[in-house]
């Protein structure tokens, strides 16, 4: 139970503003995608906006993020802009990997965004490897890690959580059940349908909640991540979700999950939902939201037309980076 | 000058690096107030502590991972794996996370990792605790691959690899631990990609790795009384790979050898092999030849185990066939 007030005027529609920015994006990329201007991989994080939003929202660059093979929205509430994502997906020089990473590999140290994965779990480990870090520095930081219920299964989960529990580090595991393994469902691969509850065999706290709302999401990672600075060590957090659009873009989305559950989950849309919630509570106005809307139109808009108009990296550098060329090291 | 054993020498360097970088931490089983199973760290947990000398769980890939994060992080994780063989556990972990990620983030992110372990046939330590597999890192971008042979080169490279922002596996083959020799006092780095000739000759020359060096040595000692002179050339660093010094002296020499205790399919022999046919063909008076560890996994019993390695006869009798080729 949370005992953390809700998020005042300002926050909640900045929570709002980064919601839609994600979801104004991945729908974009979604466009982008069918017309062919994404020749890679495309997950969108279409459901799922709360989470990275509500989480993110406390934290800052110095934070490092570590995401999964779904991380758009993990790289945009962390603060890549939008422009540098969708230039990144197109494979132009200017997204934020330079065109090395695409959807998959996501990086940008500048804002604590130390990458999406395309391999499932090792975001658990790296995550607490920066806690070590940040413990063995005497700073305040915080490592976060983001991953769904299809890296539970992994021996990653056990041993990160593990030593992050052991050794006090300043983690935040942020598990986003969506049900789903790619088209694998979560409940047919474990007898324990629950993810928070394993919290407790390796004595950590662990927190279920509902992750489509928002603000529950920013009130329960903020106190976790209260908890982890101030040296009360890592917390797991499951926050139940689900993605409403295929696994990735191009695939058939049939043979593993009923129409209906779709539908029923779209309306539990986090985006729909909070909207009604600020406006029917009084915490904010139409006017205020009409107003985001807008803003953030534009700023996808913006964002396609730079990556649209930004340049190819060169191949003349394709080797460049595979080695630290300012190392000593280096012949 | 001071005499060292390898280990010692090694150790040297790691703690002056830890003295004079407090980002630097060791990770490993055994290695923190008991100073590891092969005194890597003996003495160092009192200087530098409990966080920074970090007796670990054996879950390989999980700390393989985590210092990974640590690595991105501002930090300097040396993993001590005590056998190499244990790092397999976490081969996921080193090649798509550590070897990738400074280039997945285009430069911006470091990743200085040391792997450090032993390697090698010997001491009936049988098959999980015997494996090498540099010719496998060696094969993959991103790694840095250092192989020290003397007290001397395991202080100095070891330097460099602390000092390095890329992942370096620095390997210890288990025969030279206590090996003796000499080391100065004075701050000195050996820089990777610079192999060392250790015997100059005319007739021959014989590129060895790891333990195989002093075999090398001991074979052109002997062949030295009957007028044959062998160059030996210890690469010490297999990523990079001093291509340079092995071509110039096969084109004084007209013959090469490679050998090593590893495999030969795909492994180091046939790489240099590869690059002095296509390179220095028109030196070569000879075939090029590898002698090679058997192809199997490594045995335990003694007799067996002695099959693996190819001994100082076995060098000595590839080189009498090749120097009348």
């Amino acid at each position: 139970m949370v005992t953390s007030a809700l998020p005042d005027h300002d926050a909640s529609l900045a929570l709002y503003r980064q919601m839609l920015t994600i979801r104004r994006c991945e729908e974009q990329l979604a466009k982008s995608y069918q017309a062919g201007l994404i020749p890679g991989a495309c997950h969108t994080y279409v459901g799922e906006e709360a989470i990275a939003t509500g989480v993110c929202a406390h934290l800052s660059h110095d934070d490092a993020v570590f995401s999964t093979h779904r991380g758009h929205g993990h790289a945009l509430a962390k603060g890549v802009p939008p422009n540098q994502l969708i230039a990144e997906l197109f494979g132009k020089a200017t997204g934020c990997s330079q065109g090395r990473g695409g959807s998959m590999h996501l990086f940008s140290p500048e804002v604590g965004m130390m990458g999406t994965s395309g391999i499932v779990a090792p975001c658990i480990l790296q995550a607490a490897g920066a806690g070590y870090s940040f413990k063995l520095l005497r700073c305040e930081q915080v490592g976060v890690a983001f991953f769904g219920d299809g890296a539970v299964a992994n021996g990653a989960f056990h041993e990160g959580i593990n030593l992050a529990t052991n050794w006090g580090l300043p983690v935040l595991f942020v598990c986003e059940n969506n049900q789903f393994a790619t088209e694998v469902a979560f409940a047919d691969t474990t007898r324990n349908p629950e993810v928070a509850n394993r919290a407790a065999a390796y004595g950590l706290p662990g927190i279920a909640i509902d992750g489509n709302d928002v603000d529950l999401v920013y009130q329960t990672a903020g106190e976790a991540l209260q908890r982890a600075r101030s040296g009360g060590g890592p917390t797991l957090i499951e926050c139940k979700t689900y993605r409403t659009r295929p696994h990735a873009e191009g695939m058939r989305d049939g043979g593993y999950r009923a129409l209906e559950e779709i539908e029923a989950w779209k309306k539990r849309d986090p985006i729909t939902t909070y909207v009604d919630r600020l406006t029917s509570g009084k915490r904010a106005e139409q006017s205020e939201i009409d107003a985001i809307d807008k803003e953030v139109t534009m700023l996808v808009a913006e964002a396609l037309k730079f990556a649209h108009d930004s340049p190819w990296p060169d191949p003349a550098t394709v080797t460049e980076h595979t080695y630290n060329e300012s190392s000593a090291a280096h012949a | 000058m001071p005499e060292l054993t390898y280990t010692e020498a090694a150790r040297e360097a790691l703690s002056e690096e830890m003295a004079r970088d407090d980002t630097i931490f060791v990770f490993g089983q055994g290695i923190g107030e008991r100073g590891g199973n092969f005194n890597t760290t003996t003495g160092l947990y009192d200087l530098y502590g409990p966080e920074r000398l970090r007796d670990v769980p054996i879950c390989e890939r999980g700390f393989v991972g985590l210092c990974a994060g640590a690595a991105m992080t501002g930090t300097r994780p040396v993993i001590d794996f005590m056998f190499l063989d244990f790092i397999l556990d976490s081969f996921g972990e080193l090649v798509n996370q550590i070897a990738k990620m400074q280039y997945m983030s285009s430069g911006r992110l470091k990743m200085p990792i040391v792997l450090r372990g032993c390697i090698g046939v010997g001491g009936a330590a049988a098959t999980h605790h015997s494996g090498s597999y540099y010719p496998v890192f060696t094969h993959l971008p991103g790694f840095r691959v250092v192989l020290p042979t003397t007290p001397y080169d395991a202080k100095g490279l070891f330097k460099t690899a602390l000092q390095s922002d890329d992942p370096v596996l620095f390997l210890e083959h288990k025969s030279l631990l206590n090996t003796r020799g000499e080391v100065p006092e004075d701050d000195y780095a050996i820089p990777f990609g610079q192999a060392a000739v250790r015997r100059q000759g005319e007739h021959l020359t014989v590129v060895a790795l790891t333990t195989m060096v002093s075999i090398a040595l001991d074979v052109a000692e002997t062949l030295a009384l009957e007028g044959i002179s062998l160059e030996v050339i210890d690469p010490r660093t297999t990523a990079p790979l001093d291509i340079e010094t092995i071509l110039e002296s096969v084109h004084r020499t007209g013959r090469l050898l490679i050998i090593d205790e590893t495999f030969a399919p795909c492994g180091i022999g046939a790489e240099i092999a590869a690059q002095v046919v296509d390179r220095g063909f028109d030196d070569l008076d000879a075939p090029v030849r590898r002698l090679n560890g058997l192809h199997v996994p490594t045995p335990y019993s003694a007799p067996l185990e002695a099959a693996v390695a190819p001994k100082k006869e076995d060098v000595e009798r590839a080189i009498r066939d090749l120097i009348v080729e």
